[in-house]
């Protein structure tokens, strides 16, 4: 009996998300009372596990899988799931993450209980916390079969660190011709950008903002805050900004340390896909905004007037904290 | 080239989530239930490849009885014929299992479903019943183009996109971006009409254990109220959100 984790890397750089997967697999390790394996593919510094609990790893190294491939990803873990004798295994809600599971699922004849929130509330019947009808709701499902499947979903359950000293492995599985029957011809990626999936804190602009000449000011607050910026649905739909950029339940899901947003009413699609953000900041004219309901912070005031001011009061606080 | 159109009969985007016996069952008293969006999009891309390419196309859903006004929608559209396979939802892996042995039966080519359901958020379906089908699939897809038996497909990655290369049979579980929102349709009167005399078939689901099972439902808790700062004292909330809620 033990726990794998698949901690995903980009370009060989663990993503932060991977050390929580690896946070929540300890976590669940010790409820069951066994070990915690961490399989990596073609990940640098795999040592830096060890200091969120991993005990084992399983490094797999192919150039062939230099670029994600769903299929050749849940072929390549389910054989470390095997090898290991795992029977919770551990996936993070990446758009690579959620691309893979399904599968994986299919190949291991696993449950799989996605967006998981929390660690298992009980381990027989084998019972987790997942977010559903668009964080409007938990639903706390049981997982029947042996093999168990577990999506873990963005910044729910953070970083713990627990230093330990990981025996590390070289595995190499075997693939099949079969799981590269898709090719990637081309990846268009903004660089230099944070992008909303990795970001801590998201600044938003709605339709408030009345024309794309004025996000500016969005991007200079985002970019003194290490920010990614994101917009409400009318926004890209006016073409003021890219459709990468929507968010809410038809658009990207944010599960932010901060979310802040400007001259965004605060609509129930709007805030179903940004309500799992731990900390809200609205800034909006109208105090009857329905945005102020959902907040944590708001200033009811005229973004033209106080995010300049916003922009100021970090730059000072961010020199001082320097 | 004969499409299947997996669709999900979800409660509307601004329905009031509530539940009953205990917690343990969505309620779905008073609630207005509708094409899951992400469906919609891939439905009427659909539509698209039987206008210009003279596809076929199949809608399935597997639910009760009440999903069937939905499937008529979605003939009203355009579909060809319905599939309801009758069955609750239960479960991820048990819908892709009921889904897998229609898409058998009916030999399809290219099966199409949404990124996720906005009830349950799985995101599950579309991936499971690629695997067992053995088809190759495309998640969180914003473009698809089909040339005889090639498929170039664009996918979301987490900032940016993604072209692939890859060849039928497919599944795809798609989003916003395979059509534009102004493109989807909405039933017209004559649509209505021929819906009507569309075949909507019911088949019997094969047995299948479900692999999960919801056991009780809860709210986020109650969010206390909304710290207001002054317009003029911006710098109260630069101080409030390094030493209270220590998020800068
Ligand atoms: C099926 C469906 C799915 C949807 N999915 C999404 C989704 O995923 N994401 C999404 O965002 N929306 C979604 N919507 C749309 C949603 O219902 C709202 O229409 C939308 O979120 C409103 O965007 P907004 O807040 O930018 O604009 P508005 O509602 O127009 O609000 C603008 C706000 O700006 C404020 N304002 C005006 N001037 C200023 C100023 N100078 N300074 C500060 N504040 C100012 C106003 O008081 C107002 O509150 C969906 C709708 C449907 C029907
Ligand atoms: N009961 C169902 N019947 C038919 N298709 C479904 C059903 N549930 C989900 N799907 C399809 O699978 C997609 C993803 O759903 P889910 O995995 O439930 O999030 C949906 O957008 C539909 O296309």
């Amino acid at each position: 009996m033990s726990v794998l984790v698949y901690a995903e890397s980009s370009e060989g750089k663990f993503k932060k998300i991977a050390f929580e997967a690896v946070s929540y697999g300890k976590k669940v390790a010790e409820l069951l009372g066994t070990n915690l394996c961490v399989l990596t593919i073609n990940a640098e510094n795999a040592s830096m596990l060890s200091d969120y609990g991993a005990e084992k790893i399983l490094k797999v190294n192919n150039e062939k899988l230099s670029n994600f491939n769903a299929k050749a990803y849940a072929d390549v873990i389910k054989q470390g799931v095997e090898k290991e004798n795992a029977d919770v295994i551990i996936i993070d809600s990446s758009n690579d993450g959620i691309y893979l599971a399904p599968l994986l699922a299919v190949n291991l004849e696993a449950g799989y209980a996605s967006n998981v929130v929390d660690a298992p509330s009980s381990i027989s019947p084998f019972t987790v916390k997942r977010k559903a009808f668009s964080n409007k709701a938990f639903d706390n499902t049981e997982i029947k079969t042996a093999r168990k499947l577990i999506g873990l979903a963005k910044n729910s359950f953070g970083l713990v660190e627990s230093k330990t000293s990981a025996t590390e492995e070289d595995f190499t599985p075997t693939l099949a011709e079969g799981d590269f029957n898709i090719t990637s011809t081309s990846i268009d990626k903004a660089k230099g950008k944070v992008t909303i999936a990795d970001a801590d804190i998201v600044v938003s602009g709605g339709r408030g903002l009345k024309g794309p000449e004025n996000w500016g000011m969005i991007e200079e607050l985002a970019d003194i805050l290490g920010a990614a910026t994101a917009c409400s649905k009318p926004v890209s739909d006016l073409g003021w900004r890219p459709h990468s950029e929507h968010v809410g339940q038809t658009g990207k899901p944010v599960a932010a340390n901060l979310y802040i947003a400007i001259g965004i009413s605060g609509a129930i699609q709007h805030l179903a896909g940004i309500n799992s953000s731990k900390v809200k900041v609205v800034i909006n004219t109208d105090p009857e905004a329905p945005f102020f309901k959902a907040a944590d912070y708001g200033i009811v005031g005229d973004a033209f007037e106080v995010v300049p001011k916003l922009i100021e009061k970090l730059k000072e606080f961010k020199a001082q904290n320097a | 080239m004969k499409i299947l159109v997996c669709i999900s009969h979800v409660p509307d985007t601004t329905s009031k989530i509530n539940f009953t016996d205990g917690n343990s069952k969505f309620d779905s008293n008073g609630v207005q239930f509708v094409i899951n969006p992400y469906d919609e999009f891939v439905l009427t891309r659909a539509m698209w490849f039987k206008e210009k390419q003279g596809a076929s196309v199949t809608v399935v859903s597997v639910g009760n009885p009440s999903t069937e006004p939905t499937l008529r929608k979605a003939l009203a559209i355009g579909a060809d014929e319905a599939i309801r396979i009758n069955a609750d939802a239960s479960d991820g892996y048990f819908v892709a299992k009921q889904l897998a042995e229609v898409a058998n039966n009916g030999n399809y080519d290219l099966i199409l479903a949404g990124r996720e359901s906005i009830d349950y958020n799985g995101g599950m379906v579309p991936g499971m019943l690629a695997g067992i089908l053995d088809f190759n699939f495309v998640n969180a897809c914003i473009g698809l183009e089909v040339e005889g038996d090639k498929a170039t497909v664009i996918r979301e990655i987490d900032g940016g996109k993604e072209t692939l290369s890859t060849s039928l049979p497919l599944v795809i579980g798609g989003q916003k971006g395979v059509v534009e929102e102004k493109d989807l349709r909405i039933p017209n009167m004559r649509g209505i009409m021929m819906a009507r005399k569309k075949p909507l078939t019911v088949v019997e689901p094969i047995s299948f254990e479900a692999t999960t099972e919801s056991k009780s439902f809860e709210k986020p808790e109650a969010k206390g109220a909304v710290k207001l700062i002054d317009a003029d004292n911006v710098g109260e909330l630069v101080d409030l959100l390094h030493n209270e809620a220590k998020v800068i």
